[in-house]
Formats: C-alpha cells, structure tokens, sequence
C-alpha cells in the first residue's frame, strides 16, 4: 500500500493542483482575478439568495379562475353558434366547468349537438408535441332538450401548461425591465413557478410586478343610468359595476373596444401642464383603427381604461384619437407610472398567479451571515488543528494537510459545478472539517493497533491502510445514502446546498483522508525509514 | 510527544456488563422522549404550519419590542409573536397562518412592512403558503423513511441482519433523544432541523459502522471467544478512535453555536446534542445490542474475496491458511516476516465463490483495493 507508481502520484499531485487552482479565485481579489483567464476567474462558488440576499418566490397559476374564464368563453361561443345557426335555447348557464342550456324545440338536439362538436379542438400533448385524439371539450346530449358541453381535464390541463408557459415568458419581460442581475425563473410541476431574483432592494415591488394580471382594456361608460342605481337595482346585463382604485364605483359597458394586447409601447411620462406622472401608450395598427373608430362615435362621451378590473380613469373624449396613441392619466406616483409602464410593456399574464411561498433575505443579513459562517469556520479549524497536533504530532499535521486540501477541492468543485453555496451549506463546510479527520483517525488507530499486535512500523502503517479502508468506505457509504436522500428532499431551497457540501465532503474525503494521505506518509516513510512509530 | 500515547492502549473496560444499566437507562429515554412529543408537542416552524416570519433591525441600539407588539397588535393579525433574535437591535415576528389563504398572507406582509415603517429594516420575510407546508411535512417524513429505509439496505447488504437492525435500532434512538431536545426546549422544528436530523442519522451509523466493522471482522478471526468479551475487544479497540472523531466534530458543532450565527443555532445546538448521544449509543447501544439479536460467531460469512482462490470453506482455520488469506489470524500466526508474500497479487482467481444453495450467505463483497 506504501507504493505509488509514478502515474499514480503524479495524478494525486494534480487533483490537488487543480483543486487548489479551481479554488483560488474565490479568495482572490477582484483585481487579479481580471488577470486570469475567464475559464478560471468564472470558477467561483454562486452565493444562495440567503447569503447574498435576493427573493424565492413560488408562484403558482390560479386555476379556478383559468377554467371559470374558459367556461365561460365557451359559453359566449356556445351562444354564438346557436344564434348562427338560429336553433332557439333557453336558460344558458355555467356551471362549475360545464355549460347548459335547454333547446326550444327538442328535435334540434342532433343538429345543436353537431355543430358544438365543431367547437372542439384536439388537445396537443406539449411534451410529444402531438394529440392522443383527446378533446379539449365534450358535448353530450342530456335527452329532453337539455344539452351540456363540458370542459375536459385533458384540455384544462393543456390550458394551465399553456399559461405557465406564456406567464414564464411574462415574468421573465417583467422582471428583466427592473435591471436585476440574472434572475432564474422555472417552471415547477405542473402549474407552478419559481422566481428567484437575487440581489434585490425592494421585494415588495417585485411582488407588486408579479401579482397583477395587467389585463387592460378600453370600455365604453354606460350613461344609461347611474352607478348607484346600478348597484341598487338591475344593471343593463352587457354593463357592469367597476370600482376605481379609489372606490368610486363606474357603470362599465362588457364589450372591450380595444384591449392591451394591441400596446405596442408603453412609457412613463409626465403632464406638460400638471406635472403630474403618467404612461403614454402606442397601440398597432389594429388597435389604432378600433381606437379611432371608437373615439369617433362616441365624441363627449366618458370612456373607461379598466386594468384587471380597477377602473383607473375615465375620461370624457374631446376629439376622435386617430393617431394611435394616447395616455393614461391616474393619481399616479412616479414609481407606480413606471411599473404601469412596465406591465403594459411585457403585457398581460394568462391567468392571475398566487404567491405560495416567499423566502427574502435582505443584503445586510446575508453579508452578517456570511462574516458568522467565516468565524465559525476559522474556529473550528483552529480547535481541530490544535487537537490533532496534540494527539497525533507529526501523523496530526498530515491530517490536517489532508484537511486543507479537502476544504480546498469542497470549493473547488463546488466552483466548477456551479453549485450553490447557501447559508446551511457553510454549516456543512464547517461541520465537515470536524468529521473528515475521521478518516484519518481511524487509519491511525487502526496502524496503533497492527503494531500492537508485533509488525514493525513500516508493515503496521501499510497493513493499517488495508485494513481501515473497508471501514472507511463503508461508513461513507452509509452516510452517502443520508447525504443522497437530503439532496432529494432539499428542492431549491437551502437545504439542498447543504446536502450538496455535504455530498461532497464525503467524497473528497475519502480522496484527501485515504489517498492524499497514504502518499504524505508512503514519503515521509521512504525519508525517514522509521523503525518506530511516531504514534 | 503526541498525547495520543498517554491513553492506555489495551483498555479493558467492561462496556458489555454496562448494558444492565444502559439498556434500562436508554429504554426509559425512549419512553420520556415519546412522552414529551406528547406532552409538548413540537414547536413547527412555518415550513410545516404555514405562515410569516419576518427578521427585522431597528435603527436604534434596541428594538423597544413592547411598543412594537402594541402597534402590530393593532393591525389585528390574529397570532403574532415577537422576539428579540440575536441582538437587542434584531426582532423576529412570527405571524401565525391566517386561513388557507395565500392573498391573505401577503397583505399581511405588506401591511406590517408598513407599520415597521422606517425605524426599521426588513432583513428576511419568509412566508409559506398552506399547501406548500403540507407538501414539506410529506416530503420530510417522506425523506426521514427513505433515508432509514436505503441505509437498511445498505447495511443488509454489506453486513448480516442483525448488524442492520442493531444500527437503525442505535440511529432511531439518536433520532429520537435529538427530537426530545427540540420538543423540550422548544426550538423551532423547521426544513432546517430536517437536515439535522439527517445528518445526526448519517454520524451515528458512520460511528456505529466503525465498531460494527471491527466486531464483524473479530467474529471471523475469534470463532470461539463468547461474544459479549468479543463485543467488548472490539469496543475497546476502537474506543479512541469513537471519541477523538466524536470530539472534533463536536468542536465544529460548538463552532457553529457560538459563531455561526442565529439562524444556525438550532441547527448547531440539535447537532452538539447529537454527536454526544451519537457517541454514546454506538458504545453502549449498538454493540450489546447484537448479544439480543442472536448473532454468533457461525452467523458471519468468511470473507469470500479475501480467501480468493480457496474453493469450498468450510472452517475459518482454512481459510486463515489460505495464500493470499488476509494474513490477519492470532498475532502469534504472524511473523512481520510473513507479510510481504500475502501482499503478492494473489494466483488469478475464479469468479468469486458462490456455494450452491447457500444463498445469501456468500454474497461476494466489493473489493478491497
């Protein structure tokens, strides 16, 4: 065991030297790290939001409200054939994901029934990329008159995929208008999103940009009677009762004239006269001409800009808007005509998303909690270096050595794979320092042992390798699968940076504490030729 | 000269008689520790019950925490609990989960962010929805069984049944002295104590794996010694090496108590609590253990890569005769001069043994380099 062949030692010093320079720029100053080359300056452990503080936001598509809206667009297309084809209904309703009515003549129920089935689209598997002759909705004739479509799992999951597809896309224009650094947005199981932003100053307005819809449209105000009697008695069936964000409630027509899809540009801005805050908007071609067309039939009358159903101005239109463009004026602040701005821009989300889970930590914390972990660090080595110097004098120092240097490729490979260093990982980092002499402990008291039983130094170490080496790999192993399982369960949280140290200081230990070491002591015995041993 | 050889090297301490005491002692643990989850329950932080936390630092040399309980009790938030964290200057507010609603939970953070207001800075908010902590709480238990369940098979596999059950018996005992701390003290029982429980598993069955080893590897060479002197040989044999890893790691485990910060300090304290019981229970648990467990020395496999090219073994004599035998019988077998030809690569061996019908018992065992 005491014999290296050349290859085999030259291969132990170059792990070391890689580990060892895969490490170094993480202590470097950031003025020689400019002198390296960038396949070396980029080796540098990532900070988890917990050290260098960011936002966790788990976010996930609000599936009600996506099935209660396609319900109910399926309902508005149900009406719309039934007319076309002039077959007379009665009672048309939604119900959970399913829409009824009932026939006025029964015997229209073959003709209704197929030409609904006309309405059904294949779903399409997003992974396969193509249909399993699934239907996006089913029509079925109740007998008596009565027939139901209703909305199937297959297409409402499809919908859902759809909308955390788009919604990443959204978010994504959204946050990157901020001018963070980097953020990483993915999608998690089936209708939910992880947002995480490192290196934020206000998460509340990230949330704030997060959790609106930003569904705009342009609606006509319904003069036909006020407000309040709206609320009292019956509203007209295509208007509805809107609140301004101030509470002052509007009589709001159904029908959209133009929506926010048709923005091509959204910016802040101010009133030349007020100096208040405001968003100038752009619509295309499309939008300009509805715009136009709308503004010009309805000169002096008030019309409403309706942001996820808030009211935010309804101003009375002096002159017909033809070239397609216009303002939106609120009692806005600067930052809340930005944002507008912002959301406007990177356009409305699919369907509203719900925070789950929020996990911020501020800079300063982050910055306190890494100083903590250094400390904690330097102690724990200093307590470890003393004791093993004072137990195992010379045999200790190589231990130590061994220990350095699996610290060193614990960074190293941490580094190059681009692992996350989070707050829980530097406990791991620390607490591996005090378990990897274990290693080494057991294969000096195994060698204590040999000779004991009346080998010679020399044969007492290299039997004590052999000998503590099944003892090693299986208390590792044993802590591997630990180590595995923590992996597992840690998500993307900081409990997986943990396991990640943890996973790896297994490994790099049996390297430093077996191999790095059996070549420190193989030298020293070739050097010496001890015929005691120092322990 | 290292302090190492000042501890007496044949220690002959009696850890087998021990068990009398420590095994009555251990159960009434185990008993008090079940009773305690009963009478006081867990302290679950919001990974598992939902709701805020938020870490915030006054401008002030301390946070005048009664008149921040008066203010935030006005906002009507339902449970709300404030405490200092760490320094005067640091508060931590928990705010209990407010129905299932995850709109709710945010105007919460919102609104208390306001009434902080600027004599205060927001360093951490953590918020857990209610389905999310129950997926936490699934995924968790989940973990804690899938990591007792893989180390089972691991040690199965690598070891005789009883030494498997002797293990995850000590590891389950670990477990449950380490959550009696945290049930008694009423530390917060969060993702992060998952973790530590974890790793506590992962060092008692390291520690414990150490002495099986050397228990299993005597069974072989010492096939007639009764196995409670054997248990104690072993134990004896590898004493100094469980307590000098049990100190470094409790060094690192103080460390980080001390200076690793707040947010670790349940983590490093489950941890110093640990490795102590750890320690203990691989001495006074896991070996006496086996007595119970049935194991003799005829239950343990000769080591069938090592004897390498002898066919059928019967006997553990044969097999210590054999060429490339791990030349590791009674000292006085072996001369030093005896050992270099059993380092010779061994004649090629055939495909490790396999007895017919003795399935199971002659599994071959990964190499030894």
């Amino acid at each position: 065991m005491l014999h290296f062949s050349r290859f085999k030692t030259a291969l132990i010093l170059g792990i070391t030297f890689l580990g060892i320079l895969f490490a170094l720029p993480n202590v470097l100053p950031p003025s020689m790290l400019q002198a390296l080359p960038s396949w070396l300056a980029s080796s540098h452990v990532t900070l988890g939001l917990d050290l260098q503080g960011g936002s966790h936001i788990l976010l996930e598509v609000d599936g009600a409200a996506l099935r209660k809206e396609r319900a109910e667009q399926v309902r508005d297309e149900v009406r719309r054939v039934l007319r076309e084809q002039r077959i007379g209904y009665t009672g048309l309703v939604v119900r959970d994901t399913t829409v009824q009515f009932r026939l006025r003549d029964p015997n229209e129920a073959e003709k209704a029934v197929t030409e609904l089935r006309k309405l059904a689209a294949p779903v399409t598997n997003a992974l396969l990329g193509t249909g399993n002759g699934e239907m996006d909705l089913t029509v079925t004739n109740g007998g008596d008159g009565s027939v139901s479509v209703a909305l199937t799992q297959a297409g409402l999951n499809a919908r859902i995929r759809s909308a955390v597809d788009q919604s990443i896309e959204i978010i994504r224009r959204r946050i990157d208008q901020l001018g963070t650094v980097e953020p990483n947005i993915q999608r998690q199981g089936a209708d939910r999103i992880l947002v995480q932003v490192p290196g934020l100053q206000d998460p509340q307005r990230l949330k704030a940009l997060l959790g609106q819809t930003a569904k705009l449209a342009f609606r006509m105000v319904d003069q036909s009677m006020s407000p309040q009697q709206a609320l009292e008695g019956r509203a007209p069936p295509d208007s509805e009762v809107l609140q301004s964000n101030d509470g002052v409630p509007y009589l709001v027509e159904k029908q959209v004239r133009v929506s926010g899809e048709d923005l091509t540009d959204a910016q802040p801005g101010f009133d030349q006269q007020t100096s208040q805050p405001l968003v100038t908007f752009r619509f295309n071609s499309n939008g300009a001409r509805r715009f136009a067309a709308t503004t010009q039939d309805a000169v002096g009358r008030p019309f409403a800009i309706v942001l996820d159903n808030q009211v935010i101005s309804a101003p009375v239109i002096r002159e017909p808007i033809l070239g397609g463009s216009g303002q939106i004026s609120g009692s806005f602040t600067v930052q809340q005509a930005n944002d507008l701005a912002i959301l406007l821009r990177a356009g409305a989300l699919p369907a509203p998303l719900k925070v789950m889970e929020e996990r911020t930590v501020g800079p300063s914390l982050g910055q306190d909690s890494i100083e903590a972990g250094k400390t904690a660090a330097y102690v724990a080595a200093a307590m470890v270096t003393v004791f093993m110097l004072a137990i195992y004098g010379l045999f200790g120092f190589f231990a130590l050595i061994a220990l350095a240097v699996h610290v060193t490729l614990m960074f190293a490979l941490q580094s190059v794979l681009g692992a996350t260093l989070t707050l829980p990982g530097i406990a791991g980092v620390v607490l591996t320092i005090g378990m990897a002499v274990d290693s080494n402990v057991v294969i000096f008291e195994r060698i204590r042992d040999e000779a004991r039983e009346g080998r010679s130094a020399i044969s007492a170490i290299d039997k004590g390798f052999v000998q503590a080496l099944g003892t090693i790999m299986d208390a590792n192993i044993t802590s591997l699968a630990t180590g595995i399982i923590l992996f597992l369960l840690g998500g993307s949280g900081p409990v997986r940076g943990f396991a990640v140290t943890y996973i790896l200081g297994l490994l790099t230990t049996v390297f430093t504490a077996y191999t790095l070491t059996r070549l420190m002591i193989a030298w020293w015995v070739r050097w010496q030729r001890p015929s005691k041993l120092p322990i | 000269m290292p302090l190492i050889n000042y501890i007496p090297a044949n220690l002959n301490l009696r850890f087998m008689k021990l068990r009398h005491v420590t095994f009555p002692l251990s159960a009434a643990v185990m008993i008090a520790a079940v009773a305690c989850f009963f009478a006081f329950g867990f302290n679950l932080g919001i990974d598992f019950r939902g709701g805020t936390l938020i870490e915030a630092q006054s401008s002030q040399a301390q946070a005048d925490i009664s008149s921040l309980r008066e203010h935030l009790g006005d906002l009507d938030l339902g449970d709300v609990q404030i405490q200092e964290f760490g320094s005067p200057r640091d508060v931590l507010i928990r705010i209990g989960q407010t129905g299932a609603d995850e709109a709710a939970q945010q105007a919460i953070i919102a609104k208390v962010s306001t009434a902080l207001g600027s004599e205060y800075g927001i360093r951490r908010v953590e918020a857990v929805g209610p389905s999310v902590s129950a997926e936490l709480v699934r995924q968790s238990i989940l973990a804690l069984l899938l990591g007792a369940v893989a180390v089972l098979i691991y040690l199965w596999f690598r070891f005789e049944w009883q030494f498997a059950i002797g293990a995850i018996a000590t590891t389950a005992h670990d477990v449950f002295v380490t959550l009696a701390m945290y049930s008694i003290l009423g530390i917060d029982f969060d993702l992060t104590s998952i973790a530590a429980i974890l790793t506590i598993m992962g060092y008692s069955l390291n520690d414990t794996v150490v002495v099986y080893d050397r228990i299993r590897e005597m069974l072989r060479r010492y096939k007639k010694m009764p196995l409670p002197t054997l248990l104690d040989v072993a134990v004896n044999a590898t004493f100094s090496r469980t307590i000098i890893t049990s100190l470094t790691t409790l060094f690192a485990a103080m460390a980080l108590y001390f200076f690793g910060g707040e947010v670790l300090r349940g983590f490093s304290l489950a941890m110093m609590v640990g490795v102590l019981i750890g320690t203990y229970s691989s001495i006074f648990i896991a070996a006496p253990m086996l007595i119970h467990l049935g194991l003799r020395a005829t239950t343990v496999e000769p080591d069938v890569e090592e004897t390498g090219p002898v066919p059928e073994v019967p006997t553990a004599e044969a097999a210590i005769a054999g060429p490339a035998a791990p030349s590791h019988a009674a000292p006085s077998q072996v001369a030093p001069s005896q050992v270099a030809p059993s380092q010779a690569e061994p004649a090629p061996a055939p495909a490790p043994q396999r007895r017919p019908g003795g399935k199971g018992r002659s599994r071959p065992r990964p190499a030894r380099s």
